[in-house]
């Protein structure tokens, strides 16, 4: 799509309701609308094929194509485009189909024939296409039929794979840019400010700190020139939430952004996202390029006084400079390590002028918050902890993805009703929320309400929203160690007791998966991490050793079955296995022995064959490579 | 009422006090930490400051500005338990190998591993630590023994404005190293120490010439002489408690010579030879127009500096050698024949309080038949170690007196060691002043002094800077034109040479204020205060040149070299004569070719041709001139047009080429 979609800059609040009028009706009566997911899952998945697919199809069955919304079609016309993501990307590439609201999973480009014969021409669904629930076979045609969705609430991921993230008038027709001009004509700054702290918005990277305080902080400030950041490096290994919505309404976050600079008086803001994140950042640009052509950023926005511009600053990827300061000190040109606080940014931030750093959700929450008040937006989640949160729910839970819940919703819901359950039958263990810096809740905690206060109290936090569930299969002290490996290899080694209390804790946990740990190393891993998490410079460090602290509060006896019993209770850690072979099942085919990479297994042919512990080193092929199960691990 | 903070339970007035450190320092409680310098930036990384902020939890001092009412705690179990996991956390990562350390028992870990009680290391010695030795020609680091505070990463970058060394890596690999793991002498560093005078431990040492100075004392073919720097005294009595600069001298001198040194001089004298010369060539300059202001060269990290990064100021830097080098091309040409020695049997040692002067001696101008005119250069620690092993105690010793003609100096000589020193002899020269005639404006440790003097009925003005931060601020108003001067003096090291990276341990501000001091003080008790009173230096003179003042000039003086990066070299892209055509230049460095030099190059190219002046320019691809900030860069026989972006190269051609192109060649291409 060319950028020039609009026509002319809209010059007035009302020539923005104007489009939105004729953007809406384009979209909700003019044709067929097949969008196709196109966010980072489905396109590694193949989705561009389906798009490409469905609209040769299109052409070959003679359908008229839709160009551009606003242009006049005939009827029975088809738009096919590219949407962002709809959250269930484990079965993906997902294409819907507006108006009759169709989810179709899993599709190949062959498929298209089907969907453009059955449900462009006919109006019906393509049953193969449609999900099923795997355990009672179960079809469901819409999405909000589908278990994985029923439980979920709607408000920053609501328009993602509804609307073409590349085309700024979906946006306008679903209310974009109506908050920011209520701001610009309707409200003061302070008026704004007041909104978002009545509505109770907190920080949704991870800290939870009350984003009106933030906003109130900078606006207060004095200064000649002021900035807002939007925090857009998401390095939490499994998390995507920002990059989703960066990829499928990043007009949501150029909106919020702009908000956020009339409320606290700034004119210039910086998405700092990671280049590792090349999707996002090219429908960041258009957007920008569509909101400045538009007249909805730059200069004099929509005829108002106000002007606000934005600039994509991309990251090299390092963990750390999801730490504010460190952030600021990237965007500068200089290492990104963080500073002692205070100042705080929101004193002495950018360049050293006061700066709002906010994160990708939070923004993206703002317009809703002004479009529908504070009391809207605290009528959902709990008093502490209004609104939604979105996460990223992985591991060994049947349904995966990203997901959009009530603040409050509990751990059952998210885990049972949504994530249907742990896969392969197995028993429920533990749930890594928060990512590196967060912590493992256990089956106590099912009822446990997900929201700020209540996840702190546990010693685990809400971060910027991982949450991997794992089960009875899972050794603690390894998980421990895995996360522990990240935070140490990301730490920028700048305060001492992260930089070296990570390392020495990583090596204790190395010395205990690998069978050589003492009950004194236990104490003393214990003692860092107490002393990491009290001592460090910056919240990175700070929050490192949650992992560690959470599970010897949660899984102390796991540590010491490791050190004191010399076994891992879930079987996980190599070090501690031992193989034998079972002389009644062993046949002597001798496949094992030669598979065996130390040649540990010997016997004749056709004899039962023997393992010398002292040569194995417990890598596990003989088990994987035996067809007749005489191996025991 | 004045704001309060409570500080274990006693109130303490803020009293301007920018954070709780200083204010918690100033209340008697000598709170630990490695990373927290007065003169640096706020770092707050070695953690070693906790304390507890009642409402705040637990704060670093250093980073938390003091406000009225605050409730400070420093020792509690927390901070207790903190500091000393910090601790045990640097020494497992830390090759300690104290006893064989040069900074045994002078090392900040050491004494804060003692002082609060670490009294075992828990953690397995880690496997992958960077051991490599980097030994420079003056500076040697040992990456093994960092413990990455940072401290010489801010010093040179935020005092000295260069930023020679700073950190890689992440996690557990990070190191603090010079740009792309290069060692020091490939580096732009300048040798001034800084980063060894404020390392808290032996990470970043003065390279020591202890071992060749003593093998050549042993040695008994050889005779070995050495001068001694003036800031050395100042620091020697320090050290020794010994009352007067030049009284610890003295007993130094006795120290010297019970050590088996021939002959001790005192590198004062050869300072009055440089203000002579330098006065002398200071007048020249002004009676034949220039070029002005002239810059001192006494200091050679300042004259590496300027090499590097201000080449185009070469040629106002004084021709002068140094004092030390004065010295050592005197002692080499005159001492074997005054003493009846063979020349190769000379041994010319000094000592120093500097690590650039280790450089300096090494540069090899400053050497006759390949032999150096200086063998070895000690630092003032140095020489207090040698003292050491010879087990001799200067305080108890009788003062002994220099040895002549090198060993007399007037009072002048003397204040070459502290910042001003320079420019104040040399103003007691130009005044022609007999008696100590003081000029207290080029006094003290602020970074830039300035000070006017009346002669022949027109001014001078000199003025005075140490530390590179504070010379470049100057350099570029003297560009500016914002300040103008005759004579200014440069020194690396903030306060001059009293500070230098070669004097004992603390360098701190009130140690160098001490230092200068007591060199005034030895000032005061000189018979003479004029360089030019100095009979020693007229001897001197006349016996090396006489009315031959080019003898003179070869032995005294000499030039400097550009050390930029790159030399811009040209690359010819025709291999017809460029006889001449006007050179046209077009920067294809990396910064000017991804601002399209490239292309601007091809269509200035392309202008001359579609005008048939192809004849009239040399085009030539080079690289840098080290404009980068105003690239695409393009230089027009010697004047450099920055911001000639491809868009712009046809305007360019026209309103800058075009002129230049006579008609001569104009018709000579038409024809």
């Amino acid at each position: 799509m060319t950028t020039a979609v609009l026509g002319a800059a809209l010059s007035s609040p009302a020539d923005l309701i104007a489009l939105k009028k004729r953007a809406l009706q384009a979209l909700e009566s003019g044709c067929t609308r097949l969008v196709v997911c196109g966010g980072t899952g489905c396109t590694s998945n193949g989705s561009r094929q389906v798009l490409d697919a469905l609209n040769a199809e299109l052409a070959a069955r003679g359908v008229p194509l839709v160009a551009d919304l606003l242009e006049e079609h005939p009827d029975g016309a088809v738009r096919a485009g590219f949407g962002g993501c709809s959250g269930f990307c484990e079965v993906g590439p997902i294409v819907r189909v507006f108006p009759a609201n169709f989810f179709y999973v899993r599709v190949r480009p062959q498929d298209a024939a089907a969907i453009v014969e059955r449900t462009v021409l006919n109006g019906e669904p393509v049953e193969h296409l449609l999900f099923s629930d795997e355990a009672t076979g179960e079809r469901f045609a819409t999405r909000d039929e589908i278990p994985f969705y029923r439980e979920q609430a709607g408000v920053v991921l609501a328009d993602c794979g509804v609307i073409e993230p590349e085309d700024i008038r979906q946006y306008i027709a679903h209310e974009g840019y109506r908050a920011l001009a209520s701001c610009l004509f309707g409200m003061t700054p302070e008026d704004v400010v007041r909104e978002v702290t009545d509505a109770g918005l907190r920080g949704r990277g991870g800290g939870g700190f009350p984003t009106g305080r933030k906003w109130e902080l900078t606006r207060r400030s004095e200064a000649s020139k002021k900035y807002i950041i939007c925090n857009a490096d998401e390095g939490d290994p499994g998390a995507f939430m920002d990059r989703s919505i960066l990829e499928g309404n990043p007009h949501a976050v150029l909106e919020g952004m702009a908000i956020a600079g009339y409320a606290v008086g700034a004119d210039e803001g910086y998405i700092y996202c990671r280049a590792e994140y090349p999707l996002a950042v090219q429908r960041l640009r258009v957007a920008i390029r569509q909101a400045e052509e538009a007249r909805l950023l730059g200069e004099r926005i929509l005829g108002s006084s106000f002007d606000f511009r934005i600039h994509i600053k991309e990251g090299a990827g390092a963990f750390v400079c999801g730490e504010e300061t460190a952030l600021i000190s990237s965007i500068e040109g200089r290492r990104g390590m963080p500073s002692p606080k205070p100042p705080f940014p929101a004193q002495s931030g950018l360049f050293g002028m006061p700066t709002v750093v906010n994160n990708v959700e939070t923004l993206a929450n703002v317009p809703r918050i002004i479009l529908n008040g504070a009391g809207w937006f605290r009528s959902v989640g709990v008093p502490s902890s209004p609104g939604t949160k979105v996460f990223a729910l992985t591991g060994d839970v049947v349904n995966t993805g990203l997901i959009e819940v009530p603040m409050g919703a509990t751990l059952k819901d998210v885990v049972f009703k949504i994530g249907g359950g742990i896969r392969n039958g197995r028993k429920f263990k533990t749930v890594q929320i928060g990512g590196p810096s967060g912590g493992c809740l256990t089956e106590e905690h099912l009822d446990l309400a997900l929201d700020y206060d209540s996840l702190r109290s546990v010693g685990a936090m809400v971060g910027s929203g991982g949450l991997v569930v794992m089960d009875d299969s899972t050794c603690m002290v390894e998980v421990a160690r895995f996360f522990m490996q990240f935070t140490q290899s990301e730490s920028c080694g700048k305060c001492v007791l992260c930089r070296e209390g990570t390392r020495r804790m990583l090596e204790i946990l190395e010395k205990i998966t690998s069978g050589r740990g003492t009950v004194d190393d236990v104490g003393l891993l214990e003692e860092v991490a107490i002393a990491v998490r009290d001592g460090s410079l910056c919240g990175l460090g700070k929050t490192a050793p949650n992992p560690v602290l959470s599970t010897l509060r949660y899984f102390r006896d796991e540590y010491l079955a490791h050190v004191v019993d010399g076994v891992c209770p879930a079987g996980a850690c190599q070090a501690f296995r031992h193989y034998s072979i079972d002389p009644e099942k062993c046949k002597g085919c001798t496949l094992c022995a030669k598979k065996c990479p130390v040649g540990a297994i010997s016997g004749e042919l056709k004899q039962p064959h023997t393992i010398d512990p002292q040569t194995c080193v417990r890598c596990g092929v003989c088990l994987d490579v035996c067809r007749l199960g005489a191996v025991v691990a | 009422m004045t704001p309060t903070v409570i500080i274990d339970g006693t109130p303490v007035p803020v009293n301007g006090h920018r954070n709780l450190l200083e204010l918690i320092r100033s209340s008697g409680v000598e709170l630990p930490t490695f990373c927290y310098c007065s003169d640096l930036s706020v770092y707050g990384a070695c953690r070693m400051c906790v304390v507890e902020v009642e409402g705040r939890g637990l704060q670093t001092a250093c980073s938390t500005p003091p406000e009225d009412g605050m409730v400070v705690r420093t020792t509690t179990e927390a901070t207790q338990r903190i500091r000393k996991m910090a601790l045990e956390l640097l020494l497992a990562n830390h090759q300690g190998q104290c006893q064989t350390c040069d900074r045994n028992m002078r090392c900040r870990l050491q004494a804060l591993a003692d002082r609060l009680g670490v009294r075992r290391v828990r953690f397995e010695a880690p496997a992958d630590r960077e051991t490599q030795l980097d030994e420079g020609v003056a500076l040697v680091r040992d990456p093994a023994k960092c413990i990455l505070c940072g401290d010489c990463v801010r010093m040179c970058s935020e005092v000295q404005g260069i930023g020679v060394l700073d950190f890689a890596g992440r996690g557990s690999n990070v190191r603090v190293t010079p740009a792309f793991g290069r060692s020091i002498d490939e580096v732009e560093c300048v040798y001034c120490g800084q980063c060894a005078a404020i390392c808290p431990t032996g990470a970043i040492t003065v390279r020591s010439a202890i071992d060749e100075v003593w093998k050549a004392i042993h040695d008994p073919a050889r005779t070995v002489v050495v001068q001694i720097a003036p800031a050395v005294r100042a620091a020697l009595a320090q050290h020794y408690g010994i009352a007067g600069g030049e009284h610890a001298l003295g007993k130094t001198v006795t120290a010297l010579r019970r050590i088996g040194f021939d002959r001790v001089f005192d590198t004062s004298f050869a300072a009055d030879l440089t203000t002579v010369e330098e006065g002398a060539e200071f007048l020249r300059r002004r009676a034949s127009g220039g070029p002005l202001p002239m810059f001192t060269s006494c200091c050679p990290a300042w004259v590496k500096y300027a090499e590097q990064f201000q080449p185009d100021l070469l040629g106002q830097l004084s021709t002068c050698r140094s004092p030390q080098q004065m010295f050592g091309a005197l002692a080499r040409k005159h001492l074997p024949a005054d003493m009846g020695i063979l020349p190769e049997d000379l041994y010319v040692v000094s000592v120093m309080p500097c690590s650039a002067k280790k450089f300096e001696a090494a540069r090899p101008e400053f050497a006759q038949d390949g032999r150096p005119d200086v063998d070895a250069v000690l630092t003032t620690q140095e020489l207090i170690r040698m003292i050491d092993q010879a087990g001799l105690k200067p305080a108890e010793l009788p003062a002994g007196a220099l040895d002549l003609p090198f060993g007399f100096k007037t009072g002048a000589g003397v204040l070459f060691g502290a910042s001003g020193g320079v420019a104040e002899a040399v103003l007691r020269l130009l005044s022609g002043g007999r008696g100590r005639v003081e000029f207290r404006e080029v006094r003290g440790l602020n970074g830039l002094k300035e000070a006017e003097l009346e002669q022949d009925g027109r001014p001078v003005r000199v003025g005075v800077v140490s530390g590179f931060g504070n010379a470049r601020a100057l350099l570029e108003e003297i560009r500016a034109g914002l300040k103008s001067f005759d004579l200014v003096e440069v020194m690396a090291c903030p306060g001059g040479c009293v500070g230098g990276a070669g004097q004992p341990w603390p360098a701190d501000t009130g140690m160098r204020r001490e230092r200068a001091e007591m060199l005034y003080d030895c000032d005061a008790v000189q018979p003479l205060h004029n360089a030019a009173d100095n009979p020693f230096v007229s001897d001197c003179l006349e016996r090396i040149g006489g009315s031959d003042r080019h003898a003179a000039h070869s032995l005294l003086h000499t030039g400097y070299r550009p050390r930029r990066r790159i030399d811009g070299q040209v690359i010819e892209l025709d291999e017809k004569p460029p006889a001449a055509r006007v050179p046209v230049s077009v920067c294809i460095g990396t910064n000017c070719y991804l601002r399209g030099s490239y292309d601007t190059l091809k269509r200035l190219m392309e202008a001359a041709r579609r005008e048939g002046l192809e004849e009239a320019f040399d085009f030539q691809a080079t690289f840098c001139f080290e404009n980068c900030k105003a690239s695409p860069n393009v230089r027009v026989g010697e004047e450099i047009h920055g911001g000639v972006t491809p868009e712009e190269a046809d305007e360019f051609f026209r309103s800058r080429l075009l002129p230049l192109a006579d008609g001569r060649s104009c018709a000579a291409a038409r024809e």
